[in-house]
């Protein structure tokens, strides 16, 4: 009789997920005894987990080998998830902080949405650190069905089902070719394990000319194209961002986006090195694309959640210029930038929700008229948050973007940089004309309903210091992305 | 040398400081806040006149400072900063104007009057350091910096068309400047790393094909900026819909910047493009020239009519610098200068009448010397020298750069650019008789008021240097003319002479920072 294998089982590998998970189910279970007007503790609750988990990323940070893997080899907390996972946390976090203010405006004040978030954002962790494929699979399940939700959530609103639905539709579709992807690559290669896959096509020279196997990289990259909004896969995102709650929108720009790099950087550079050259070639290609249709339809947009949607399109183009890339300072790059990006587009967001009053949206920019008159310092903080989207220094949109231009200069794609320059100064147009109804013109009506709700103001004031600190001295943060790298 | 630590950052800095102050300031007290951008602007003019004594007439560079800055993966910024013979004049010229265009405010904006001394302010910040900056990173994030005060100050307190104007402004001078990092990124892994220190970058021998293009997009963001031909339709709209202080800067300093650039980096950097585009170039400054003064001759606003004449000399500038000879290239800075203080001057002489009657038609005035004599006196002055009348600052500057393009290979430009100095006399002094002499007939005119005692004072020290610069611009020149030497020099050091010179002190000091050059092949 064969011995039975115990499957090295570490908890330390997956602590911030078990931590986040574990916390969701309580808050599904005090949710049942708390009255609808006191919602707001589950979020402080949750927000409790989230910092927890933090912590243990923070204290997980170049770890040992063996405290690091678990799960016979499915799971790799290395510092490259780590990083990811802070990421995810700070954008979760961020979204917690202003959901409640939305929330109760909206009166869909329902105790789901903060389990929800949680298990999201454990399942974007599990993306991360997936290394395999089945992980990665198991993680996107789970922060997607968690996401198909939370865009649906105000129950009453078609706008909000019609997202809920289109997510969830599209979404489906482009797991569908995710899966068959790993399904070919799986028969190419006889294992699901992105080290498994490396060594098959290291050991195999013929595998890169494979038809399965290519076939299957090219079916996984359109899978993760849907999920980080790639054109032309990017369909789903202005209708799913405008009609999904505000701190959703703000929350699904910035976490899900990035955990959909996470796992598409994982298994294209460490899994499937060999074909560096097509999937290299295939990035070009998708950048440009994503860029280019992210800011000129952005261009014409008039409501200004579409608007931040089409650019989180294009900056999701940026990334993929580093990305392209192929090299170290690219995939820093990325990392630097989907934190930068978390700060800044949640912030803008967070002042959205702050104009926004019930049954009145205020979501055109035309809305936005002689703000700068009735609140002088949010009107700053908005500006400054679109001068860093807009990548205009000294803030950490600049620097960002400087590292991943740089990083494709570095790798020789000098037109695709000179492609995303011109992108980037055409992207300023739109964000400078929420700066011209902010300053430029004159109110045409009063912003007296305003409620300056304290977590929002304090989810504003975490985005400035995410915006301004690492726009002015990044050496710590880089350094960090540097580090994170060694995958 | 006994130099005061740490002076240049504290002249850049000390508006930042003010900005400070005056974010917790009550919005409603003008005049608070108003004095207070007054006193922090002269500060920093009395803490830049070290710079002017303590400085050697040498070409190196002084008063540097140099703090690491970002160490990251491939990179390492510094924060870099000096002056030479050729950004000390621009600095103390910043410093200078800065008091002259918040002491233009005081009437003139009424309107959120915090948030328009915050954006001078921070202007004046993003102006002095992008002069003092040897780190090519450090220049480039002043550079932009910039931008973003001058947009508010022409899209809030501007005139009719502000948004527009404002906008254009915004997107032209980013596509260049965000080309220019493109070029400054590749400079930057063509040296193979270290940092971006300029004085190592002009050590480089680059081949004459790259050169070409890193010339071109350096020069792109540069020639949008000065504004050179065709290039130029922001600046009228921009110069038209900005509030008078906005223009003054805009004039006086932010168009420098481009000419500065070409001077301090496009030139030296890439000698074989520069000698390969000197003729396009100088045939663009010619058009420019003359083109500018055939528009400005039949503009009906007076403003517009400054904005183009700002083209107009622009191009004597240009042209002298690409003569790269010492009479041309001192002419050129000598005239960056000159502009700086005579077009300031107009534009404040148009913020005035504009003040009082809020029309700059031509049409609209007449005769207005007999009812203000003493601006009738002040207007024929700044006139003159903007003419270039010899006594005045602007016939040293004029005459050195044609001289200087006459003795350079630009010989037949010169010629005709000198064409453009009479052009500019026609249309100034057309616009000066339409409006300050004939019949006062306009019953809104007769009851005008002359300068007072502030409209004076503001004016007054530009009279001076008017008159100084004119009759004794050595002190100018002496200073400047090391720099000038060394630039010039390495403006025509080609790439063929560059390898066989040895490898330069300021790499080997480099050494321990050099990292491997990465891979550069096109793609």
């Amino acid at each position: 009789m064969e011995t039975l294998v115990m499957p090295a089982i570490n908890f330390a590998a997956i602590m911030p997920e078990t931590i986040l998970s574990i916390v969701a189910m309580v808050l599904l279970l005090l949710n049942v005894f708390v009255p609808g007007e006191q919602k707001a503790y589950l979020g402080y609750l949750s927000l409790v987990g989230i910092v927890v988990a933090f912590f243990s990323v923070v204290s997980g940070w170049n770890a040992p080998l063996s405290l690091q893997e678990g799960f016979n080899g499915s799971v790799l907390q290395d510092n490259f998830s780590l990083f990811f996972k802070a990421i995810f946390l700070i954008s979760s976090g961020l979204a917690v902080l202003i959901s409640d203010h939305y929330m109760v405006k909206e009166e869909c004040n329902h105790g789901e949405l903060y389990p929800l978030i949680l298990f999201a954002t454990a399942g974007m962790m599990l993306m991360s650190s997936g290394t395999d494929m089945m992980t990665i699979f198991l993680g996107l399940e789970v922060l997607s069905v968690s996401l198909y939700v939370l865009a649906g959530f105000k129950r009453a609103d078609t706008k909000s089902n019609e997202a809920g639905l289109k997510y969830f539709l599209l979404g489906a579709f482009s797991t569908g070719f995710l899966l068959y992807g790993m399904a070919l690559t799986y028969g190419a290669t006889g294992t699901t394990k992105i080290a498994g896959i490396a060594a098959a096509a290291a050991q195999d020279g013929t595998l890169s000319a494979n038809p399965m196997f290519v076939v299957g990289m090219l079916l996984m990259a359109t899978g993760f194209s849907f999920k980080v909004a790639a054109a032309p896969f990017h369909m789903w995102t202005p209708d799913v961002y405008e009609g999904a709650p505000t701190p959703m929108t703000a929350f699904m720009s910035a976490g899900p986006k990035a955990a959909g790099f996470a796992a598409f950087i994982r298994v294209l550079m460490v899994a499937m090195p060999v074909l560096a050259v097509d999937w290299s070639s295939l990035l070009w290609v998708l950048a440009v694309l994503t860029m280019t249709v992210g800011n000129v339809i952005a261009l014409t947009q008039n409501n200004i959640k579409r608007m931040l949607a089409y650019s989180s399109i294009a900056h999701a183009g940026y990334c993929l210029v580093g990305f392209a890339a192929g090299n170290g300072e690219g995939t820093a790059g990325i990392l630097f930038y989907m934190l930068s990006y978390a700060f800044m587009n949640i912030g803008a967001f967070a002042i959205i929700i702050l104009v926004g009053k019930k049954g009145e949206p205020n979501n055109n920019v035309e809305d936005y008229a002689g703000f700068s008159v009735k609140h002088p310092v949010l009107a700053m903080v908005m500006a400054l948050f679109l001068f860093s989207l807009a990548g205009i220094p000294p803030t950490a949109g600049f620097i960002g973007k400087f590292y991943l231009f740089s990083s494709a200069l570095k790798a020789g794609y000098i037109w695709l940089v000179i492609i995303g320059v011109l992108n980037s100064a055409a992207s300023c147009y739109y964000y400078l004309r929420v700066m011209v109804f902010m300053y430029m013109k004159d109110p045409v009506e009063e912003f007296d309903w305003m409620k300056l709700s304290p977590p929002v103001l304090l989810c504003i004031a975490i985005s400035v210091v995410g915006v301004v600190v690492p726009g002015v001295v990044p050496s710590i943060i880089l350094q960090l992305a540097q580090k994170a790298i060694l995958l | 040398m006994n130099q005061m630590p740490a002076l240049l950052s504290i002249i850049t800095f000390t508006p930042l400081i003010g900005v400070i102050l005056l974010l917790f300031m009550n919005k409603n007290n003008h005049s608070v806040l108003r004095g207070l951008a007054m006193v922090v602007t002269l500060i920093t003019f009395l803490a830049s006149l070290p710079l002017v004594t303590g400085f050697q007439s040498n070409a190196e560079f002084q008063f540097v400072e140099m703090v690491p800055w970002i160490a990251a993966g491939p990179f390492q910024m510094n924060y870099h900063v000096g002056i030479d013979g050729i950004s000390l004049w621009l600095v103390i010229l910043t410093t200078f104007i800065m008091p002259i265009a918040v002491l233009s405010t005081w009437t003139a904006v009424e309107e959120k009057v915090k948030e328009y001394m915050i954006c001078l302010l921070l202007l004046e910040v993003g102006m002095l350091g992008a002069f003092i900056s040897i780190d090519l990173f450090l220049f480039y994030i002043f550079w932009e910096v910039m931008l973003i005060p001058m947009y508010f100050i022409i899209g809030i307190w501007g005139g009719k068309r502000k948004v527009y104007a404002a906008v254009k402004f915004f997107i032209y001078t980013m596509v260049g400047s965000l080309l220019m990092l493109v070029a400054l990124i590749y400079l930057y892994f063509k040296a193979g790393g270290g940092d971006f220190n300029l004085l190592n970058f002009y050590q480089l021998s680059l081949d004459p094909a790259t050169q070409t293009w890193l010339f071109l997009a350096f020069a792109l963001a540069f020639a949008i900026k000065v504004p050179m031909f065709p290039l130029h339709t922001w600046l009228p709209d921009a110069h038209t819909e900005a509030p008078t202080a906005g223009s003054v800067i805009l004039a006086a300093i932010l168009l420098k910047m481009g000419t500065y650039g070409f001077v301090r980096f496009a030139m030296p950097l890439f000698p074989d493009a520069t000698a390969k585009f000197t003729p396009l170039i100088a045939t663009l400054a010619v058009i420019g020239i003359i083109y500018a003064a055939l528009v400005a001759m039949v503009q009906e606003d007076v403003k517009k009519l400054v904005a183009y004449s700002s083209v107009a000399h622009l191009g004597f500038v240009m042209l002298g610098v690409f003569a790269l000879n010492q009479q041309g290239v001192a002419g050129g800075m000598l005239q960056m200068l000159n502009h700086g203080v005579s077009t300031g001057a107009l534009f404040l002489i148009v913020g005035f009448i504009y003040e009082r009657r809020h029309t700059r038609l031509i049409t609209d005035f007449g005769g207005l010397s007999k009812q203000m004599p003493v601006f009738a006196t002040i207007f024929m002055v700044v006139t003159l020298s903007s003419i270039g009348l010899p006594g005045t600052n602007g016939f040293v500057g004029e005459f050195l750069v044609l001289l200087g393009a006459f003795e350079g290979g630009l010989r037949w430009y010169a010629v005709i650019a000198t064409s453009g100095v009479i052009l500019s006399a026609v249309y100034m002094l057309w616009m000066f008789q339409r409006v300050m002499f004939g019949e006062l007939n306009n019953p809104k005119n007769q009851t005008l008021k002359d300068l007072n005692a502030r409209e004076i004072a503001i004016m007054a020290p530009l009279l001076v240097l008017i008159f100084f610069m004119g009759v004794y611009p050595t002190p100018f020149l002496n200073k400047m003319s090391p720099a000038i030497d060394r630039m010039i020099q390495l403006s025509t050091t080609k790439y063929a002479a560059r390898l066989q010179q040895q490898v330069p002190a300021g790499l080997q000091q480099m050494a321990p920072m050099v990292t491997t050059p990465p891979a550069m092949e096109m793609k």
